[in-house]
This record gives C-alpha cells, sequence and structure tokens, in this order.
C-alpha cells in the first residue's frame, strides 16, 4: 500500500518489519527522526526489542556489536560526527565480521559545523570492511534496508545503509511498505555461526601475530568482493517479491547510443533525471546510479562504461589534497577496459549547498573544454574568499 | 576402604569448573591471571564475558590459542561496558539467563573506558564487571593511569629532580561507581581468594549491574619477584591503603577489619616502584608521611580497625598463607 511517509518514518518501519531484537542508538541530526520513529514503535508495543539508548554513538555502535554476537539481529543509525565517533568500532565489528545494519543519515563532517547533507561521513569509514549501499530516493531507502539485514546475515558483514540527510530523510514521499509476509518470507531469524553460547565456549577478537594477518586481511577483502553476488540476488529476489528493485549493485539509465555517462551516488540522481528531461534534444546522456561503493563493482561498471567516450563523475564528498573519491575508483577501474573514456570528476553540493537543475550544462561543459582533467569542486564561489585562498 | 591419591592426582580429578585454563602467556606471579581463574570459577559456566583490551586479554588468546572456556569476546580498550550491555540486552531479548561478565584493567575502567562503564551501569544492565587493578597501563609497559598510586614511579611518572613519581591521587573509582546507586559495587583483592569468590557469588545472585574492584599484584610493573604477589597483595591490605569495602545501593554495607594495622612503609619497600621514597631526602620524608595519612585516611572513613579477633578479619579470613593447602 502506497503511503506518504517522511523517508525516517519509513525506514524506521522497515526496519521495524526485520524484527530486530536490539536497537542501540544516540541522536544526531539528520538521524534523530529514525530512532524517534523506532523508539514510538516500540513504545507503542508494535516493535518488541530492546531499545537502548545510550551515552553516545561510540556505546551505539558497540552495544550492537556485543547483541550480534550473543546472538541476535542489531540494528543502529548515526551521522557525521556520530559515524567518526565509531570509527573504532566500525571497523572492529567489520573485522570480527559481524551482521549489524546500520543506516548513515549522510552528513557533512565538521569543522566547519554543518548540520545539512553531503557524504563526508560515510566516505570518511569507506576503508573500515562495511559493505556501503547508498538510496537514490526513499523507497530505495525502505526496500535496501530489508535486503541489507539479509546481506549482512548471508555474507557475514555489516551493512551501512546511506541515505542523503534532510533530502531524503526529511522529505515526504509515497512508499510502499512491504508486508510483514512479504518481508519474512524474504528474511529468514536471525542466525550468526559464531554467536557466544555457554554450551560451546569460542573466543572472538584474540590477538594475532604477523603470521596470520595479512591472511585475515585477506579473507575480510575476500569477503567483501564475494559480497558482490549476496547484493545482486537479494535485490533479484525481492523484486521477485514485491515487484520492486534498487539496482543491485548499480543502475543504468538514458538512450542506449549515449557516449557519455554521468556517474552518481545518492539522491542527486533525481535531480539529474529531470534535468535531462528538460535537455533540448541533441545530446543522449546515460545516467549510472552507483548503488554498492563498498564492495566497489568494478565488473558490473566496466560492463556500464563499456564504448563510452566520457564518464562525468558527480560526487558529494572529496579527500582534501587528493581530490574526489569515488571519481578516482571509477578511473582505477576502467583503466582496464582496452579503450577507456575520459573520465571527469566533479565535487559538488557540500554542506548542503543545493544542486539545482542549472548544474546539468555546467557538467557537459566539460565536454568540449575539459580543462586540465584534473578533480573540481563545480559550484565555488572565488569572490566569497579571501584573494590568497582563491 | 583407603585409596592413596597424589594431591596433584586428585586436583585432576576435581570436577571443577575452570574459566581460565593453565597454559596461558601471563609472567609468574600475574595477580590477573589469578584473579581471573578464581572470578570464572565461582561464576561457573553459564556466563560469557566481555574483555577489555590489557594484559588479561593479551596473554590468553593469542591466535589460534586461547585459554578460555567460557565464551568470551575482546572487542576494544575503551568499550568493554557497552558490549557487554549489547550481550545482556542480546540475552534478555531472547529470555537466557545466562550472566554477562565485563572484564578491564584499571586503565580500561578508571579512564578510557569510564564513558562505556558509567552508561551500563546507569542504564541498569545486569552485568558483573570486575575491574583487574594492577594500577598502571602494564599491557603497554607500565605507563601511569588514574589508578596508580600517588607517589608511585611509571614510565610516564617517573621521580626526578622536579618529581617524586605520581604527582596526583588515585581515583576513588569503587564510590564514583557505587554513586550511580547500582546494588552491589565491592572492592576485593587476590590476597583473600576466598573473599572473591564470596563477592562474585553474591553479584552473581544479583539482577542488575554490579561492580568489583579487585586489586591485581604486577611483578613487572611493581617491581618485586613473581612469588611475594600474595604477600604484597596483603600488606596493601594490612596497611589501610587499599581498603576492602562492600556498598549496596551507594552506602558502605560492610568492610573486612584489620587485625594488625602494619605501617605504609612496609608495603611501600616491597616494591622497585616505590624505591626512591626511600632514599634520605626531605621530599620523599614528605611523600613517606603524605602516603602514610593517605591510609589513616581509608581507615578512619571506613572504620576498619578491627576489634579483636574475626574469623573474617584481614587476618582471620581464608589466606592463602592459612589455606594454602585447600587452594594449591
Ligand atoms: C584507543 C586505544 N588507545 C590505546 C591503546 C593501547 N593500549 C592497549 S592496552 C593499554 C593499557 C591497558 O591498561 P589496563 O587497562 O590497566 O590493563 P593492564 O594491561 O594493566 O591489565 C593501552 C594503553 C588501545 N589499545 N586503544
Ligand atoms: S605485566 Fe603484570 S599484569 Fe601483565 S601479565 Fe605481567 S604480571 Fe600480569
Ligand atoms: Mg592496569
Amino acid at each position: 500500500m502506497l503511503e506518504a511517509l517522511e523517508g525516517s518514518q519509513a525506514v524506521a518501519k522497515a526496519v521495524a518489519l526485520c524484527r530486530p531484537q536490539v536497537i542501540a542508538a544516540y541522536p544526531i541530526t539528520p538521524q534523530t527522526h529514525i530512532v524517534e520513529n523506532i523508539s514510538k514503535l516500540v513504545a507503542d508495543g508494535k516493535l518488541q526489542c530492546e531499545f537502548i539508548s545510550v551515552e553516545s554513538e561510540f556505546s551505539a555502535a558497540s552495544v550492537v556489536l556485543g547483541a550480534a554476537l550473543a546472538g541476535s539481529r542489531a540494528y543502529t543509525a548515526s551521522a557525521s560526527q556520530g559515524i567518526l565517533l565509531m570509527g573504532e568500532v566500525l571497523f572492529n565489528i567489520a573485522g570480527m565480521r559481524v551482521p549489524i545494519v546500520m543506516t548513515c543519515a549522510n552528513r557533512a563532517v565538521s569543522s566547519p559545523l554543518s548540520i545539512w547533507n553531503d557524504q563526508q561521513d560515510s566516505m570518511a569509514v569507506r576503508d573500515a570492511g562495511w559493505i556501503q549501499l547508498y538510496c537514490s530516493d526513499n523507497q530505495e531507502a525502505v526496500d535496501s534496508t530489508i535486503q541489507a539485514f539479509r546481506i549482512a546475515e548471508r555474507s557475514e558483514l555489516p551493512v551501512m545503509v546511506c541515505m542523503d540527510g534532510f533530502t531524503l530523510t526529511h522529505t515526504m514521499e509515497g512508499i510502499e511498505i512491504p508486508t510483514q509476509q512479504q518481508v519474512d518470507a524474504f528474511l529468514p531469524p536471525y542466525k550468526f555461526s559464531r554467536s557466544l553460547v555457554p554450551n560451546n565456549p569460542i573466543s572472538l577478537g584474540t590477538l594475532v601475530s604477523p603470521e596470520f594477518f595479512s591472511e585475515a586481511r585477506y579473507s575480510h577483502h575476500k569477503a567483501l568482493l564475494n559480497a558482490e553476488a549476496e547484493i545482486v540476488s537479494a535485490d533479484r529476489d525481492w523484486a521477485a517479491l514485491t515487484g520492486r528493485r534498487c539496482g543491485g549493485l548499480l543502475s543504468v539509465e538514458g538512450p542506449e547510443q549515449s557516449k557519455v555517462a554521468i556517474l552518481t551516488i545518492g539522491s542527486v540522481l533525481g535531480t539529474l533525471r529531470e534535468a535531462l528531461r528538460e535537455l533540448p534534444s541533441g545530446q543522449p546522456v546515460k545516467l549510472i546510479s552507483l548503488r554498492s561503493f563498498r564492495p566497489f563493482p568494478v565488473d558490473a561498471l566496466k560492463v556500464a562504461c563499456k564504448g563510452l567516450d566520457d564518464v562525468i563523475v558527480l560526487e558529494r564528498a572529496f579527500s582534501p589534497g587528493s581530490g574526489g573519491i569515488v571519481g578516482l575508483e571509477v578511473l582505477g577501474a576502467l583503466s582496464e577496459l582496452a579503450n577507456p573514456p575520459r573520465v571527469h570528476n566533479f565535487a559538488a553540493g557540500l554542506g548542503g549547498r543545493d544542486i539545482p537543475l542549472e548544474i546539468l550544462p555546467k557538467l557537459l561543459a566539460v565536454l568540449s573544454d575539459p580543462g586540465d582533467g584534473r578533480f573540481r569542486v563545480i559550484d565555488v564561489d572565488l569572490s566569497k574568499l579571501p584573494v590568497e585562498d582563491r | 576402604m583407603t585409596t592413596n591419591i597424589l594431591i596433584s592426582e586428585l586436583r585432576k580429578n576435581q570436577p571443577r569448573f575452570r574459566g581460565l585454563e593453565s597454559g596461558h602467556r601471563a609472567c609468574l606471579g600475574c595477580g590477573e591471571a589469578l584473579i581471573a581463574r578464581l572470578v570464572t570459577e565461582a561464576a561457573g559456566p553459564d556466563v560469557m564475558v566481555a574483555n577489555a583490551t590489557g594484559c588479561l586479554e593479551i596473554f590468553t588468546t593469542p591466535w589460534p590459542e586461547s585459554a578460555w572456556r567460557v565464551p568470551w569476546v575482546h572487542s576494544l580498550f575503551e568499550n568493554t561496558g557497552a558490549v557487554a550491555a549489547g550481550m545482556e540486552a542480546a540475552l534478555k531479548a531472547q529470555g537466557k539467563s545466562t550472566k554477562v561478565l565485563a572484564f578491564g584493567g584499571d586503565g580500561g575502567t578508571f579512564d578510557i573506558g569510564f564513558q562505556a562503564l558509567s552508561g551500563m551501569l546507569e542504564r541498569g544492565h545486569n552485568v558483573l564487571y570486575v575491574c583487574f587493578d594492577n594500577e598502571a597501563y602494564m599491557n603497554t609497559g607500565i605507563q601511569r593511569s588514574s589508578s596508580t598510586p600517588h607517589a608511585a614511579m611509571t614510565t610516564t611518572s617517573p621521580p626526578g629532580k622536579m618529581r617524586m613519581g605520581k604527582r596526583h591521587l588515585k581515583k576513588d573509582i569503587v564510590s564514583i561507581v557505587a554513586a550511580h546507586h547500582i546494588p552491589y559495587a565491592a572492592t576485593s583483592s587476590v590476597a583473600y581468594p576466598s573473599d572473591i569468590r564470596k563477592k562474585v557469588r553474591r553479584a552473581m545472585a544479583i539482577e542488575g549491574p554490579t561492580f568489583l574492584q579487585v586489586h591485581s599484584p604486577c611483578p613487572l610493573g611493581w617491581g618485586y619477584e613473581g612469588d611475594q604477589s600474595i604477600a604484597v597483595a596483603r600488606l596493601a591490605v594490612q596497611t589501610g591503603l587499599f581498603p576492602i569495602i562492600e556498598l549496596e545501593r551507594g552506602e558502605l554495607a560492610s568492610v573486612m577489619p584489620l587485625r594488625e594495622v602494619l605501617p605504609v612503609s612496609d608495603y611501600l619497600r616491597t616494591q622497585q616502584r616505590f624505591r626512591h621514597l626511600f632514599v634520605d631526602d626531605l621530599r620523599a620524608r614528605e611523600e613517606l608521611e603524605h602516603i602514610q595519612a593517605l591510609a589513616d585516611h581509608n581507615i578512619e572513613i571506613y572504620n576498619l580497625r578491627g576489634v579483636g579477633l574475626d574469623a573474617f578479619d584481614s587476618e582471620g579470613m581464608d589466606t592463602v598463607r592459612r589455606g594454602g593447602g585447600r587452594w594449591a
């Protein structure tokens, strides 16, 4: 049934349908509405679970880790400073290969302080060893949340479902909330192969000498690469059940004959879709929406970009002193092609800066005037800066 | 019919539960190893343990080996209270009664893990938190913690021309913990094994957060021979420097009386970490007086001085010295 729901409210409902047994969270804008909605579901008896209002995000991540190890399905949500405060635990959860689902309501990272959206937070922890799925709209946020539990539990890896703060979390949309029967059919009860149980005592998180460390890291890397199959099959099975899909590893749309593609990650897809609709005909452009950033789908990306002349990567975070994060990885992946397309890399929409429809001509201008080909922040107004910083 | 059996045979045949096996890599005479064994033995097998980073974690679990016979997880240095809380929440959700134990060093408890511990206590999780208090960061090579006693030498509180060891006082963690008004908080010492057992059993029977701070001598970090651990730990109690107390809902409930109060120098002299206090120097004499005053203060506020013979005082309580045969 289609319901008009705020993104956060919809995600809270999706989480509840997954029957989590332990939820721990700490409030931070723009994640707050998610945990408030969950708290209400618990208070109203609509969700039976242990909801732990912890004293920090560091403890939120630690509580769900303990809970998952002790045999319960566990969920948390955070953003920005909260994600960074969790940092050490995030690596730890992933290294122990514990299935946990977390929503990241993407937000800029201080300083300067900003409560608004970009994706610096989840990008900053991209090496933590979590699966990262990005949502382009709220329906995907709902469906990806449910899929995330299955992916996590089958691959024994934690999954971070990233949804743009405010743009998605605080926006009302018509959303199809699946039925409990559908979710139950898709997601079996939680089972973890390395649960702590007194009649079969095991030790987890032990000290590993150089003799075994590379192997441990390699197997973690392999597990993430192998998770591609789980991400694809979860989306396929979900589509069979509900008729809706989230694009698997990535999705491609636009005219077949296009020689140009714009690759985005997250909710900016909607803006570009609309801008392209208004574009005077002549320039066929494909849109590639990267859903899985970890694992990074090299093969799927190569297929999607084969035969293209230009790929324009638009992202909402970057690595100061280097440049684009997604752009660099796209460049690396496509370099494996025989005739790789040119990769142009832009960041925009930082700290909540609006990305208007007019971004499209600015992006496409790079085709006739590629400049030095280096990464650029597209919407900087230099006149706001002191001369020496321009 | 009588059968002759060797003590060692008898021990092997004893059907006593052991949570921590021998073969781990602790230093000879390590207090932590003995405490972990006593605590898990008293707690029994229906437990699971969250263990902070530190000596205990390191010496018990060099992959692919483990000395634990109970389900055990090490996550990080400073989140043990929270990991234990999560384990407890999960067990509650599943309707299971397995008790969660949390083990942390003084660094992981007094300092870096304090916030997670406080959160766990405040939220009332059914967890027994045991602090292995060896009064410094031993695992990283003997650096001061907020549990390090005043004037003790560590690698980050060395004595010198301008300093007499650690400048600050030992944090009164058990009072701070008790101020959360949890059902039960207590101190104990490895010199009194049956006191540890009694308190663990007591805590195990309580539904809610409980806390046990156990004084844990460390031959390497304190500077004495490994076979002296119990004697050294006893002196800390006998001098009044480490009071053995129980607090219920934040109120003092009982203390272990001192039959005979010994001067602090008897304790300090046994350890290299205090050797700079035993030179002919005005500052050293002042520090010794200061430490004696700290012990006197403990004795006064907790009313530690015993009155006559008491089976449960510092001399009467079952100890290794008296009950050696039984616990050997
Ligand atoms: C965040 C973090 N900071 C520092 C360390 C390094 N570290 C590991 S154990 C330890 C000291 C442990 O001291 P304590 O808790 O007293 O336990 P002990 O080794 O004395 O038993 C330190 C500083 C760490 N593991 N994690
Ligand atoms: S350094 Fe101290 S605490 Fe660590 S293992 Fe050795 S004796 Fe035990
Ligand atoms: Mg210590």
